[in-house]
């Protein structure tokens, strides 16, 4: 016999939307549920995405400098030539997951919030039968907040498997990959590829676009280009990536050429869509937006009491977006009345070196002519040199009003730029206009003296260029 | 626990439908015996319906803007006791139900097993297929009856306001139903096609209680139209329930792109959370931070100020004339769209003659003036009309055919021997035309008395139908506000209206002297297809002659 639960509150998924969502209504005093089947606690985000992604991204930073320490010494440094056992990297990898898994356990446990490990399937917009353990629940709730994020897209001619790895795998390989096959040149790709190269894979990158993050403007993607460059890693731009034979990637480069190119593993980011397969999406009547559930500004969806958080409402795909609805829409349906109307959701690339944007984009102004626009170098910045940060190309860039001064937007690229991300944040949130900026004391020596500095130079009167 | 249908009762006198203009509970709303449920208007007054039992709203039935047949089920209740749903003990028992007959038994029993009855298990509901639309057309179907379809197979194309949509199915099965034909409006959230599915469907168990509204009333909606039910008839959109997000302020919003984004008012995520919870627009409120920034204390000042701008210095000129942006959409519903059908109507149907002329009241406003100062206590003071009522009165002796009503399908016109003036009004509602009935059988301090009593009347909501309707000629009046002239347009079917503007004093020549007058526009319009330009102009002059000599209005 089948188990029966009604609920205040029914929350599919538990990554950053949906487990922060859980939190904030038993915080709230609602009687929730949260159901998941997915990664696990955490999400994407937490057991194969950011998390795991950057204790690799600073592991093998670690392993590059005793690699240059050996390779003729850095900073006055030496050393013998370092060994890497990535199976105890990523050992240590999972270590620093289980803790953050525990950590969101506890928290749901404290706030109330009954966990359902499995996988739901919709048969209307309230009432759903999860698969588990022990046997089926059919759960039935006032509220639903649908937060089962994103996965990889999986190009058709090149299916995951074998040397044909996602993200997901690359996090958790054995041993670092003699030559390593990136195709698709976003964030997630250049992140691994970087980390990668940096742990001694030979790597290439093969991008369908022109450039590289074209999402990004060149000026801001340029640094991350120089350093690939740099550091041998082959770029294919403009070509198409096709099937993976005997340790062969077969590829059309831009002029309709075929090339073959030698890996041990292909790693595929072309990019994540919606899960909105396999859960009974389709029999709760909600409205689509393209392939994303279509919410409005409470992440509201079409039907009454169903709600929706994170990767599956649309871009950006960022766990702070999810993890913002989800205390949103929590809060609307303890009665309060929120919404959904950031200034800015900032964004960042764990690349080398890191990107930062935050509001308008100079694509976003291109053709305006109310527009400030100041960069300031990172070169000029003390700290920076302190930390070998100088050199490659990195600066703080502002956008704002030429009429009335307000912040627009906010980008950087730079070594450690991204904990700048959420000063830029934080002012275009609170409504900073240029002189709230240079009126406010920035701590020497810190990085972030380069926004400082960007304002000032918008003003007309930077200090130190 | 029972169930009580509360149909509606008959609120006006013989009205066979009445317009909802606004409920006052929900579903799932507790309400008490007497609360008030729905306001509801026929053709001239606006009724508030109370409940007659304490219970819970199980379904209500119908939308703002909807005619809805006396007799028909408004509300259903869940209450204790019986009930009267197998009873049929409507509370205000109607006459002749005519129409209303097969639905006065409870919606119940029809409406749930209808999809089901059809005999497929799962049932594919409109979506929502434009920004918040509530209905769409149905333009046509790619399957009919009897079709085995896949997955994604087309089904059907619908049409909104900007958009023809293909629909697709989420299902593979068998055709067994389609709800609607072609060229039909559906509700958002009815049904549009039954199936039979393989496994168990979407329709096999009752439906959650926590969905009320859509369960309950969504299948009424399949009930009628699976019958090919006429597109016209008036409880088509009973099932129309409001799609549940449509009314919940909010909308969906088109998404925001970065660049608007930034043209939105300067403030911080804390101010702004205060505003909404304040209910303040900040599009509106003048900011006194750098750039027009909005801060605490420009709320508490916006607040202080009733919304208004505050004219203090430091209030940043950026935000008092900050670009206004977005639109409201009202619905025109109630007495608002009952006046704007008149309205319509009647400049569609009539070519307007407007004739003003000036009138030199400055004898009429001293009789008026001593008699005001002279009157007896029981009589009321006595304002221009009355005089006007009484010009008319006589002018239209000579003149019956101004008296008529031109029913122009028909090619009568209907000369009325008793002189009923309408007196528009601005009431709370909007425009109402109170009539003075037999001004021909009344001196001037009844007729004082008497459009007191049926204007006070109409403007508090207590007028009865006869006291709204039968003019034969009305009278409008914009003196009160000033302006020189207007062009009336004129109460069909009747032929004439007579508008006042206001009195001033003004200097005219008078046998070779300037001297100052106290004179008065009259603006009239007349049906020219009855009035000949000469006989308006007649009817003017007539009560100029009288107006301006009113010891002749009292002598025949």
């Amino acid at each position: 016999m089948a188990e029966t639960i009604k609920t205040k509150v029914l929350i599919i998924g538990a990554g950053t939307g949906g487990y922060v969502a859980g939190i904030r209504c038993g915080q709230l005093g609602l009687d929730t549920v949260l159901v998941d089947g997915g990664d696990g606690l955490g999400g994407t985000c937490l057991n194969v995405g950011c998390i795991p992604s950057k204790a690799i991204i600073h592991a093998a930073s670690k392993f590059e400098t005793v690699s240059k320490a050996a390779a003729g010494g850095t900073l006055g440094i030496t050393a013998s030539k370092p060994a890497i056992d990535l199976a105890q990297t990523t050992a240590w990898k999972d270590g620093i997951v289980r803790k953050l898994n525990a950590g969101v356990a506890a928290l749901l446990k404290k706030s109330k919030v009954k966990v359902i490990k499995g996988w739901a399937n919709f048969t209307d917009a309230k009432t759903c039968t999860v698969k588990t353990a022990d046997g089926d629940i059919t759960i039935s709730a006032e509220h639903v907040i649908l937060a089962t994020g994103s996965e990889p897209v999986e190009l058709p001619f090149l299916k995951f498997g074998g040397d044909v790895i996602s993200s997901t795998e690359a996090l958790s390989l054995d041993k670092v990959p003699g030559k390593l096959v990136v195709v698709g040149g976003g964030y997630i790709g250049l992140e691994l590829g970087i980390a990668f190269r940096k742990l001694g894979a030979e790597v290439a990158i093969v991008e369908m676009a022109d450039r590289l993050l074209p999402l990004y403007d060149k000026a801001l993607t340029d640094p991350v280009a120089k350093w690939l460059e740099k550091h041998g890693v082959e770029l294919h731009l403009g070509a198409k990536a096709g099937s993976f034979e005997k340790g062969q990637l077969n590829v059309t480069t831009r002029d309709g050429a075929a090339l073959t190119l030698k890996a041990n593993k292909v790693l595929v980011t072309v990019g994540r869509r919606p899960r909105t397969q396999g859960w009974g999406l389709e029999n709760m009547g909600v409205a689509m937006a393209g392939p994303f559930v279509k919410i409005d500004d409470r992440c509201a969806t079409s039907m009454k009491n169903v709600w929706a958080v994170g990767d599956l409402t649309g871009e950006p795909m960022l766990a702070h977006k999810g993890s913002a609805q989800g205390e949103v829409v929590a809060e609307i349906i303890a009665g309060h009345n929120k919404r959904f109307d950031p200034v800015t959701i900032a964004a960042v690339c764990f690349t080398e070196p890191e990107i930062v944007s935050a509001g308008l984009t100079p694509l976003d102004v291109e053709g305006r002519d109310d527009v400030l626009t100041a960069v300031f170098p990172l070169m000029a910045i003390g700290r920076a040199l302190a930390l070998e940060a100088g050199d490659d190309g990195g600066f703080v860039r502002v956008l704002a009003s030429k009429t009335d001064h307000r912040l627009l937007g906010v980008q950087a690229v730079g070594q450690h730029v991204s904990e700048l991300s959420n000063s830029f944040a934080q002012m275009l949130e609170m409504g900073a206009v240029l002189e709230d900026v240079s009126g406010t004391i920035h701590v020497h020596p810190t990085m972030g003296e380069a926004f400082h500095e960007a304002s000032l130079r918008a003003l007309g009167h930077a200090i130190h260029i | 626990m029972g169930r009580y249908v509360f149909k509606l009762p008959d609120v006006g006198e013989g009205t066979a439908e009445a317009e909802l203009v606004a409920w006052h509970v929900k579903v799932g709303d507790m309400v008490a015996e007497d609360q008030i449920i729905a306001d509801i208007m026929t053709d001239k007054a606006t009724v508030e319906l109370t409940s007659p039992v304490a219970g819970k709203v199980l379904a209500a039935h119908g939308e703002p803007g909807q005619q809805l047949a006396v007799g028909s089920p408004l509300v259903e209740f869940e209450v204790e006791g019986a009930g009267n749903a197998s009873a049929d003990a409507a509370p205000a028992p109607a006459k002749a139900e005519p129409a209303p007959s097969p639905k006065a038994e409870t919606p119940k029993v029809e409406a749930a097993p209808a999809p089901v009855a059809a005999g497929g298990n799962f049932v594919f509901k409109l979506p929502d297929v434009g920004e918040g639309t509530a209905e769409a057309e149905l333009v046509g179907w790619h399957v009919k009856v009897g079709d085995v379809v896949s997955e994604d197979q087309l089904l059907a194309e619908v049409m909104t306001d900007k958009a023809t949509v293909e629909l697709t199915s989420p299902v593979a099965g068998a055709v067994v139903a389609l709800h609607g034909e072609a060229g039909q409006q559906l509700a958002v959230g009815g049904p549009l096609v039954s199936f039979n599915v393989e496994g168990k469907g979407n329709q096999g168990e009752a439906p959650p209680p926590s969905n009320p509204a859509p369960q309950a009333s969504v299948p009424l909606t399949g009930g009628q139209t699976k019958a090919v039910a006429p597109i016209s008839s008036p409880l088509r959109g009973e099932g129309d329930h409001p799609k549940p997000k449509a009314k919940d302020g909010g909308g969906a919003p088109a998404a925001r792109t970065l660049s608007a984004r930034n043209e939105r008012p300067l403030a911080s995520p804390a101010v702004r959370n205060r505003a909404r919870d304040l209910g303040i627009e900040l599009q509106f409120v003048p900011g006194s931070g750098p750039a027009g920034r909005i801060e605490h204390g420009d709320l508490d000042a916006w607040v202080a100020s009733g919304g208004r701008t505050p004219s203090a210095p430091g209030s940043s000129a950026g935000s008092t004339y900050a670009k206004a942006e977005g639109t409201t959409e009202t619905r025109i519903i109630g007495v608002r769209r009952k006046i704007a059908e008149k309205m319509a109507e009647s400049v569609r149907r009539i070519p307007h003659i407007t004739y003003v002329e000036e009138i030199d009241v400055t004898a009429l406003e001293e009789l008026r003036a001593h008699l005001n100062a002279k009157k007896r206590k029981d009589q009321p003071k006595l304002n221009v009309l009355p005089f006007i009522a009484r010009a008319m009165v006589v002018a239209l002796r000579d003149q019956p055919t101004i008296n008529s009503h031109y029913d122009d399908e028909a090619g009568v016109l209907t000369t009325h021997a008793a002189v009923h003036i309408g007196i528009a009004a601005q009431t709370p509602n909007g425009l109402m035309v109170p009539v003075v009935r037999h001004a021909e059988s009344l001196d001037p301090w009844d007729t004082a008395l008497e459009i007191a009593r049926v204007s006070g009347a109409a403007k508090d909501g207590s007028a009865k139908r006869d006291e709204l309707t039968g003019s034969t000629i009305t009278i409008t009046s914009l003196g009160t506000l000033g302006g020189v002239i207007h062009t009336p347009i004129i109460n069909h079917p009747e032929v004439a209206i007579v508008g006042p503007n206001k009195i001033a004093e003004r200097v005219v020549v008078k046998d070779g002297q300037m001297v100052v007058r106290k004179m008065m526009n009259l603006s009239s319009s007349f049906d020219h297809r009855i009035v000949d330009g000469h006989d308006a102009a007649v009817f003017v002059q007539r009560i100029k002659g009288l107006l301006e000599h009113p010891a002749t209005l009292w002598m025949s």
